[in-house]
Parts: C-alpha cells; sequence; structure tokens
C-alpha cells in the first residue's frame, strides 16, 4: 500500500499548457500516473498531447472523474488555483509553485480547513508526491526510487528527497510512498499528517523523515513520534552550519532569536528515539541499518 | 525585506497610523532644514538596519539648532553593530505619557497571525516574554475572518493598557493589522506605542519585513534603494539567485535550499569552511549556472568550488552545459569538483567527461565531492 496517492490516483494539471506544466504532466504520464486533464480557462476544448483541457477543475472532474490536482500556476494565480481545486471536488491538490506569498498560504489553509476538511493540500513549493510504481505527481524522478516497501519517507527539501530515494535504490530498499511537504512557512500538509498516514499504512515498516533549520516542525514531529509511532523513524535536519538570521534559499528556513536550529531538532528527534544522521549519506545508512536488522528487505 | 524605520512609518502612514512628521536626510544641512519644518524639539534617529539604536549613541534628543547640528555630525557616519548610518531621520519629539508594544507576525505553527501587545513597551519584547511572560496579551487571528472590533478590544483589554485609550489603541490596533496584511508584512512591530501627554496613540517606532514573495503586487522599488547586501550578496541578487555570504574558502553551488544546506554541512565535516550558500533553484539554466559561476569566481576568498547538483527540475545535461559554457566564458581561476546526479545525469556527466582535467573534477558522491574540495581549497 502507499499513503495518499496510488494508481486509482487520477489527476488534472492546473497549467498543463505552461512550459513547465507540460514537461512534468507529461513526464508522470510516461511514469504511468493517470494524467487525465489539464486547466486554462483560454484554452478549453485543446488538448496536450492528447490530454483533454478545460476551463476549469470542476469541469475536469464531472469530465474525466479526476480526484486530485497538480497546480503548476505561476504564484500570483496559485490562491485561486488551490481555491478553484477544491471547489472543483478534488480530495488533494498538490502545489509545485514556488514564491507563493506566506499571507496567501496561511489563508488558504485555514479557508480549506473550514469550508473543506476533506481536501488535502501538498505543498506550495514542494516537490511533490511519488507512490513508486503507481502514481508520480510533480517534479520528482520516477527513475530514482524503487517500488514497494519498507520505508515511507517524509520531507521539507526536494533534492535531499531526491538523494533519499536514491541513496535507498542503490541499496535496493524500495518505497510505498514519499512526500515532499515543501519548505514554506505554512505547508498544507505536516510532518504529522505524514506520519500519522505512514504509522497506518501497513506496508510502511519504518519512516525517514527530513528537515531543516526553522520553525518547529521537526520538535512538534518529534513530540508526535514519542508518543504516537510505534515504527522506527530515521531522521536527518539540514543546516547544522546555517548563520543565524539569514534565510537559507527557502522562505521558511531561517534561525531566529535562537529558534529552529538544527541542533535543537536534532536533539529533540533523538529524545524520541529516533536514528539521525549527521549528512544525507548518514541518515541513509542508519535507515538501511534499521531495514536490515529487521530483516524487511 | 527589512525597511528602515522611515520607510515603515511612510507604509504605516498610508494606512492611517499616526506618526510624526519627519525627513529622512543625509546631511547636516538638510537635518538643519528639515528641522525647522517639523519644528523644534526634534529627534535624531540613525536609519540602518540594526536593533540598539539608542544605546550606541544613534538616537538623540535636540532641543534646537545647535543641538541638531552636534548630534547629526556625530550620527552620520556612525558604525552601529558594522552598519554605517548614512541616513537620518529627523521628526518632531513627542511628549510621552505611556509606552507600550505592539505586532503583528505569522505564528507558523498555529497557522494563524499572532497579534502581541503589552503595556512593557519600549525595551526589548523578548526580555519581557522571559521576565513577565504575562505581561504580553496575545490573539491568534484566523486569517479568512480578520480582526473584528470586539476581538481587538478583549485583546486590549486583557493587555490591561490604560483604560482612557482603550478606543485609540483598539483603532490603531486594526489599522495596523491591516497594514500587516494588505502590506504582505511579515513582521509589523511598533515598539514603542505611545501615549502622548494629550492622550492620542502614536507609533513613535516601525519595524517592519516586507515578504519578499509578495513584490509582485506592491510597488516596492523605493524600499529597494537603501538594502544593504555584501558586495556579492548584490551581484547575485542581480542575478536572481539565492545567495547567503559566508567566511570560508569553498565555493558552493548546489540545486534545492535543502542540498544547499546540507551541502555547507558536508564541506564543514569534512574539515573545510565555506564561502557561500548559493541555491541555484528550480528550472537553472545553462545561463544560471553561468551566473553562478561568476558570483563565485568574483569572490577572492574562493579557494575551489563545489558544485552539488541532484537533478529533479534541473536536468543534468543543463547544468553540464552551462558549466562548460561558464568555462567557456569565464577564466574561473578556483579548481571545480562537480558531484551530478538525479534527472538526466549520466547525459550531463558524458557531456562534461571531454572537460574533466586537474581543474575540474567530477565525484559520484557528495562525501567524496566535498573532501576533494576541502582538499584543494587547503591546498590552494
Amino acid at each position: 500500500m502507499s499513503i495518499f496517492v496510488d494508481e486509482n490516483t487520477k489527476v488534472v494539471y492546473q497549467g498543463l499548457t505552461g512550459s513547465q506544466g507540460r514537461f512534468y504532466g507529461l513526464r508522470n504520464r510516461d511514469y504511468g500516473t493517470n494524467v487525465v486533464a489539464g486547466t486554462n480557462p483560454k484554452k478549453a476544448g485543446e488538448d496536450v498531447d492528447g490530454i483533454p483541457i478545460f476551463a476549469n477543475v470542476a469541469d475536469a472532474v464531472k469530465e474525466t472523474g479526476a480526484n486530485a490536482a497538480c497546480i503548476f500556476i505561476p504564484a500570483p494565480g496559485v490562491r485561486s488555483a488551490v481555491m478553484d481545486a477544491a471547489e472543483g471536488g478534488v480530495e488533494f491538490i498538490v502545489c509545485i509553485t514556488e514564491g507563493v506569498p506566506a499571507h496567501d498560504e496561511a489563508w488558504f489553509f485555514n479557508k480549506l480547513k473550514r469550508d473543506f476538511p476533506n481536501v488535502r493540500l501538498l505543498g506550495p513549493n514542494c516537490p511533490g508526491i511519488i507512490s513508486p510504481g503507481k502514481c508520480n505527481i510533480g517534479i520528482t524522478a520516477g527513475e530514482i526510487a524503487k517500488p514497494g516497501g519498507p520505508v515511507g519517507i517524509v520531507s521539507r527539501s526536494g533534492t535531499l528527497t531526491y538523494q533519499a530515494l536514491y541513496e535507498l535504490k542503490l541499496q535496493d530498499i524500495g518505497v510505498t510512498t514519499c512526500v515532499g511537504i515543501g519548505g514554506d512557512p505554512v505547508p498544507g500538509t505536516s510532518f504529522i499528517d505524514c506520519l500519522e498516514a505512514f504509522e497506518a499504512d501497513p506496508d510502511t515498516k519504518a519512516v525517514m523523515m527530513i528537515g531543516e533549520i526553522g520553525g518547529s516542525a521537526e520538535e512538534e514531529a518529534a513530540e508526535f513520534i514519542k508518543n504516537k509511532m510505534s515504527k522506527p523513524v530515521v531522521s536527518y535536519v539540514a543546516g547544522v552550519t546555517a548563520p543565524p538570521g539569514k534565510k537559507m534559499g527557502h522562505a521558511g528556513a531561517i534561525v531566529s532569536g535562537g529558534k529552529g536550529t538544527a541542533a535543537a531538532k536534532m536533539e529533540a528527534l533523538e529524545a524520541a528515539g529516533v536514528r539521525v544522521g549527521k549528512n544525507p549519506t548518514e541518515a541513509g545508512e542508519l535507515m538501511v541499518e534499521v531495514v536490515r536488522e529487521h530483516g524487511w528487505a | 525585506m527589512d525597511l528602515l524605520e522611515y520607510q515603515g512609518k511612510q507604509l504605516f502612514a498610508t494606512f492611517g497610523i499616526p506618526v510624526s512628521e519627519g525627513r529622512a536626510v543625509d546631511s547636516v544641512k538638510e537635518a538643519l532644514a528639515a528641522a525647522d519644518q517639523v519644528g523644534y524639539p526634534v529627534m535624531v534617529k540613525a536609519q540602518v538596519h540594526a536593533g540598539g539604536r539608542g544605546k550606541a549613541g544613534g538616537v538623540k534628543f535636540a532641543p534646537d539648532a545647535a543641538a541638531l547640528e552636534e548630534h547629526a555630525n556625530n550620527i552620520l557616519g556612525l558604525d552601529i553593530k558594522g552598519h554605517i548610518t548614512r541616513i537620518i531621520w529627523i521628526e518632531h519629539a513627542s511628549d510621552i505619557s505611556e509606552e507600550y508594544y505592539a505586532s503583528f507576525t505569522l505564528d507558523r505553527s498555529a497557522k494563524k497571525h499572532l497579534g502581541m501587545l503589552s503595556a512593557q513597551g519600549g525595551v526589548e519584547i523578548e526580555e519581557v516574554a522571559v521576565t513577565d511572560p504575562d505581561a504580553i496579551a496575545k490573539i491568534w487571528i484566523d486569517p479568512v475572518d480578520g480582526l473584528s472590533e470586539s476581538d481587538a478590544r478583549a485583546w486590549v483589554l486583557a493587555a490591561k493598557l490604560n483604560p482612557d485609550v482603550t478606543d485609540g489603541a483598539v483603532e490603531m490596533l486594526l489599522k495596523l493589522y491591516t497594514a500587516y496584511t494588505d502590506g504582505d508584512c511579515d513582521l509589523a512591530e511598533i515598539n514603542p506605542l505611545i501615549v502622548t501627554t494629550e492622550g492620542k496613540v502614536h507609533a513613535l517606532d516601525a519595524k517592519v519585513t516586507l515578504d519578499n514573495n509578495a513584490e509582485f503586487r506592491h510597488e516596492w522599488g523605493d524600499f529597494e534603494l537603501t538594502q544593504v547586501r555584501d558586495e556579492r550578496e548584490q551581484a547575485a541578487h542581480a542575478k536572481g539567485l539565492q545567495y547567503v555570504g559566508l567566511d570560508g574558502t569553498v565555493g558552493v553551488i548546489a540545486n534545492g535550499a535543502g542540498l544547499a544546506m546540507s551541502t555547507l554541512d558536508v564541506v564543514n565535516q569534512a574539515g573545510g569552511k565555506p564561502a557561500n550558500f548559493l541555491d541555484i533553484g528550480g528550472g537553472a539554466n545553462a545561463e544560471v549556472m553561468a551566473g553562478a559561476l561568476q558570483v563565485i569566481n568574483d569572490d577572492p576568498s574562493v579557494k575551489s568550488i563545489f558544485i552539488n547538483i541532484f537533478g529533479g527540475i534541473t536536468r543534468g545535461e543543463e547544468v553540464a552545459k552551462g558549466i562548460i559554457g561558464a568555462l567557456e566564458m569565464v577564466d574561473i581561476s578556483a579548481p571545480i569538483v562537480i558531484r551530478l546526479d538525479g534527472t538526466n545525469a549520466e547525459e550531463g556527466r558524458a557531456l562534461l567527461e571531454p572537460h574533466l582535467s586537474e581543474k575540474l573534477q567530477s565525484k559520484p558522491t557528495m562525501l567524496e565531492a566535498a573532501a576533494a574540495a576541502v582538499e584543494l581549497a587547503k591546498k590552494n
């Protein structure tokens, strides 16, 4: 099994007619994802390499049965794209776009929670989600992930997510689902949402969690792991050497007022029984150790 | 983007928040002219991106022209925590009866806006938070609902401000909330928020951080002009690169903020010191890579360059083409170690193959590449 997306997920791409949307939409389809539609209010009735374009997500859902959306719309249009997807009737929304204003993110996070409690948003500013062999939504290179299990991955960073998938594949270890929650201040889906889903997924035996400096999401996740998780967790937190007060690329990655340091996060995770690597490679090795110890692969 | 005090006040004024009349000037002569316009007594305030201006001698009271001339002379050029004062703000001095604190920011854990209000203003709010946490009244605001007048009133009562100014404080906080949301601020803070001897609520200071992601819907050009970056950051910013200057010798280029941070970590673990953080981001092409190499190459402290790319949105052959193109365009002085993996990495490595030399090495893993780059930096 997998979490959030699988072979029954049918995806509509908002922004499929743009260059990035087209490149990754078609790439996802080549991987095996059910890419059933695209949207563009000015190009309804046209198609992108055989994929029909609709004016909005509601029309796409009606005509194709889409149950997920993937947003490749430029930042100024993301707020309305998220609402178009939620109102259109999909249950899962992946927003790849980076550079979305924090106030927009805070607004649609709370709007969805209130008016569309069954809709899950992943991102913005995330690489997407892949359940290897079943469904790949976003910009992850699918060939670097081995299908199956027993590992589930959740990460705040895109490239470090690929790194983790790759390290496991080299060791012939499969992944149930790999979720990139993104590096923005208000992610639609949190570490805890993913940990909870992995804990409930019978095929996921262990979880790899990749964090970074800034905020307190890792500390909150540590608390959850300590109290609610039976499955082993391995972790890495990027930015051990990041100086305070400097934003490290991601809008959310900043150490301010002595809070959000990698050291504090690693300490909290270790106190919760998590095995923490000091670089991505070491975390990969720790995960391999856990899997081998239990004879899961 | 952090605003200077006077810019914050200009922003606040557009939302109807009462601020003192003043002028931003960069010479003593202009300071005297400004004081004639706003009327003595005046305050002279250094405009730098640093806290603790008062303690550093950057904020002075001038009852007359002679005092103003002396203070303006002393403050212009004053070094405040490494920031040289180029601009001073001259404003009409206020008669203060009480000093409060008010701010709005985003609470990432609660995913709501957080308002903080305290009757103990004028000092560092972090100190109040430690010594007397109950003195800060907090309110969490759902961005969909916004801040209602009744909630603002209850909040003001909870902060135990002088009851005579409740109405004025409520009005001020509603305006500050609008400035914070409509202005796309990460932080909108007034410290001190004062009550004048006439009983008026007034913003005596302004600390504002704007969300750069929202620049597309604002006119922030004037604020950009006074941003102080080190030269390397300036050059990188002009090329649209995510760059943070550090003080080591290994130049770092990576794609993705997480990988770039992780690259700094492994350089440190290999015994070296990174010269910078540089994320070429998603969708980086040959031009972007060439620009990144140029920025690193112009940094005299760089002794070796570590390019760490894992291809997702950035395709391997584009990275390779970028490096090859940049090598043709600029004379890169430091040796380069590259680690390339992910989407189309094999195509990228094949393109690089004929160009490999002592000055351009390719390593299969991040740790090996870091070790090689650190060794080269030490040798040079």
